[in-house]
């Protein structure tokens, strides 16, 4: 189908973050000022009046994340962006939103760690933070979206997703994504879909705020709409009161992990380049994965039958499609920006010794196709 | 514009070798944070130890070696400011090192915002050091966004005209003379006799000190970089920015301005402003008359 111009916008990825997070209907923002996701910030202090809704900056990373469960709670679609230093003070708040139950989205757009780091320059490191970051066993959703229309289709997914499990859903971009300004075609509104939390039927009297009855996902009911509802950072029961029950606590926490361990259709995504007859498999993420599809192509140029394999859905990790992919190539590519993380993923997918080949680069500077080519001769 | 003798006290200390910071840095032109750093550390000396956040100047004196401050310095996370030089004053007292001076050198957003809770506790405990704050109003570092030092109606990135800053600029003054720390002085690097004796004075006080810096920012405050000195002076001699003195927090000596120029002669010369109809900019010179007013009534209370 040929483009119009017209409908092409030319949008830094933290931009078509802001613009798709507004159409998928989020109406509050709360942030703090943060290299390199700043712009998001920026760019939602612009739309957000616009269309009836809230822009806060708040006064540290902490109540960011804090003023955005509020939000969730009063019944908002929330978004807050940070990058790795603000996605660890956000973390303490980050597990009160998964124990509430308080859908929103929180984009990292990662750079190079740890502390400060190297604020303008991209890195991957914060992939395993964001599953294992904030303390206790709690469900993950993270995104990890390649190319800018993905960014815009992603977020807006975010949004579904957190809507629809009732929990924080992480979308990872890294500093090359964030500031990489590339062609983006955004869609008609109603033309995709938009979920949005499940309210409760029940009456006021009859309201049990973690009511599973229904399913894994309870039914919500926002404050100040004639409902009884406590909210607590402390492990509790369907009432929403504080228990130390063994039983009652192992019940909940099973659920809590079930919403998402239950519905991994609904949940996982992963995109393949070439892999139909791949012999050399790539698993890579983000702006990585640009990298790898360019080497996939060289190296197909060279005769060397490479194919890649992406996660959009990065957490839950996609396991099986890793087990199946594994079956079919004689071994697999790992280029992260990082010293070895999801490498670790990949490694326990695979039940075999099939050989698992790292590239891994840290320091600021993205990973070249060239490299990953290089990799893929030396396998082959 | 009031025109003084050069002071041959200042003129000797501005005209002294200093060790930083050297020439080279990575601040953008016509910085009024370097400019401040610069003559701070003329008047305090190198026996020093700078604990420095994330901020402008973590980026401005640290590429070591085209540039060096000259003195011992930590760069710290956001927020940590005062807690790392609380531990460092400690550490090295616990080593018999009482004479080295640990000097906190943090932005707006860091003492304003982030950080706040954490330089209340360092002066309610009243833990031993020089906490500077270098104010330019917002979060320049990461782009302009506004800070809790941002005056009102100001623009910046994440208070785009049609929707500007709705709060004025927090009191920090009055926040810090609460905690009755033993000194609080303001300084502008436009009126350096009274900056230098005022880092001076500070150095040789015993418990928690500070220092509230008027720091002008040329691309944050939109603003000809020829102009900083310029837009700190206008800012204190049109009582925008009081110089003041607070011992105890109670003691204050405030810095008359008998005959304040205009504000609109501070304003107009920064594009921030650009957007004030005339409502705005008397709204403006209210809150700058209100705190005026409330500083010389205590001022003459107490004489």
């Amino acid at each position: 189908m040929k483009k119009n111009m017209d409908d092409v916008r030319f949008w830094p990825g933290n931009i078509v973050v802001a613009e798709a997070a507004v159409a998928a209907g989020c109406n509050f923002f709360g942030g703090y000022p943060i290299t390199p996701s700043s712009e998001v910030a920026a760019h939602m202090a612009l739309l957000l009046p616009k269309v009836g809704g809230h822009f806060i900056q708040m006064e540290d990373e902490m109540a960011a994340m804090g003023t955005v469960i509020g939000a969730s709670l009063a019944g908002a679609k929330s978004l807050t962006a940070t990058s790795g230093p603000g996605f660890s003070l956000k973390l303490e708040n980050l597990g009160f939103g998964y124990i509430v139950e308080a859908p929103c989205v929180v984009v990292n757009v990662m750079r190079g760690g740890p502390s400060t780091g190297l604020p303008t320059q991209p890195a991957q490191a914060d992939v395993m933070q964001a599953r294992w970051g904030t303390h206790g066993d709690h469900p993950t959703i993270a995104l990890t979206p390649a190319f800018h229309q993905e960014i815009y289709m992603e977020t807006i997914r975010a949004f579904n997703l957190a809507e629809q499990f009732r929990m924080p859903v992480i979308l990872l971009l890294d500093e090359v994504l964030g500031h990489l300004s590339e062609g983006v075609i955004p869609p008609k509104p109603g033309s995709f879909e938009i979920i949005n939390r499940t309210k409760t039927t029940a009456s006021p009297e009859d309201y049990v705020p973690y009511d599973t009855s229904e399913g894994d996902v309870p039914p919500f009911a926002p404050y100040f709409a004639g409902y009884r509802w406590h909210t607590t950072g402390l492990n509790h029961d369907r009432t929403g009161f504080p228990t130390t029950d063994p039983d009652t606590v192992t019940f909940d926490e099973k659920r809590l992990m079930r919403k998402v361990t239950g519905n991994r259709e609904l949940i996982d995504k992963v995109e393949y380049f070439q892999a139909d007859d791949a012999e050399i498999g790539i698993f890579a993420f983000g702006s990585t994965a640009r990298a790898a599809m360019v080497a996939v192509k060289q190296a197909r140029a060279k005769g060397i039958k490479a194919g890649l394999m992406r996660p959009l859905t990065i957490w839950p990790f996609p396991n099986n499609q890793v087990l199946a992919f594994s079956k079919q190539v004689k071994t697999i590519i790992v280029p992260e920006m990082n010293l070895g993380q999801i490498v670790y993923e990949v490694e326990r997918s695979v039940h075999s010794d099939m050989p698992i080949h790292r590239i891994n680069r840290v320091g600021g500077v993205p990973i070249n196709p060239s490299e990953i080519l290089a990799g893929i001769e030396e396998a082959a | 514009m009031i025109i003084r003798e050069p002071n041959k006290a200042t003129v000797n200390i501005l005209g002294k070798d200093h060790s930083g910071p050297s020439g080279g840095h990575l601040a953008c032109q016509g910085c009024g944070g370097a400019l401040s750093l610069r003559m701070a550390l003329k008047a305090i000396g190198n026996r020093c130890i700078f604990v420095i956040p994330a901020c402008c100047m973590a980026v401005i004196d640290g590429p070591f070696p085209v540039s060096s401050l000259g003195v011992p310095l930590m760069h710290i996370a956001f927020g940590a400011t005062a807690p790392t030089a609380t531990g460092i004053k400690a550490g090295l007292t616990t080593q018999g090192d009482n004479e080295t001076l640990v000097v906190a050198w943090a932005g707006d957003g860091a003492t304003f915002d982030i950080g706040l809770g954490a330089v209340s506790a360092a002066a309610d405990r009243n833990d031993d050091y020089l906490y500077v704050c270098y104010d330019n109003e917002a979060y320049m570092n990461t782009g302009i966004q506004q800070s809790g030092a941002t005056p009102k109606a100001a623009w910046t990135t994440t208070t785009p005209n049609k929707k500007p800053k709705t709060s004025i600029k927090k009191d920090i003054i009055s926040i810090m003379a609460a905690h009755r720390i033993p000194y609080i002085a303001t300084a502008s690097p436009s009126h350096p006799d009274d900056f230098l004796r005022k880092f001076q004075k500070a150095k040789e006080i015993k418990g928690f000190r500070f220092l509230h810096v008027f720091a002008p920012c040329p691309p944050g405050q939109r603003f000809e970089e020829k102009n900083t000195v310029k837009v700190a002076r206008n800012a204190v001699e049109s009582r925008v920015f009081p110089l003041l003195e607070i011992e105890n927090g109670e003691k204050l000596t405030l810095t008359d301005i008998p005959d304040p120029i205009p504000i609109k002669e501070y304003l107009e010369l920064q594009n921030r402003f650009a957007h004030f109809k005339n409502e705005d900019i008397e709204a403006f010179e209210k809150n700058i008359e209100k705190r005026w007013q409330e500083l010389s009534e205590w001022n003459r209370k107490q004489t």
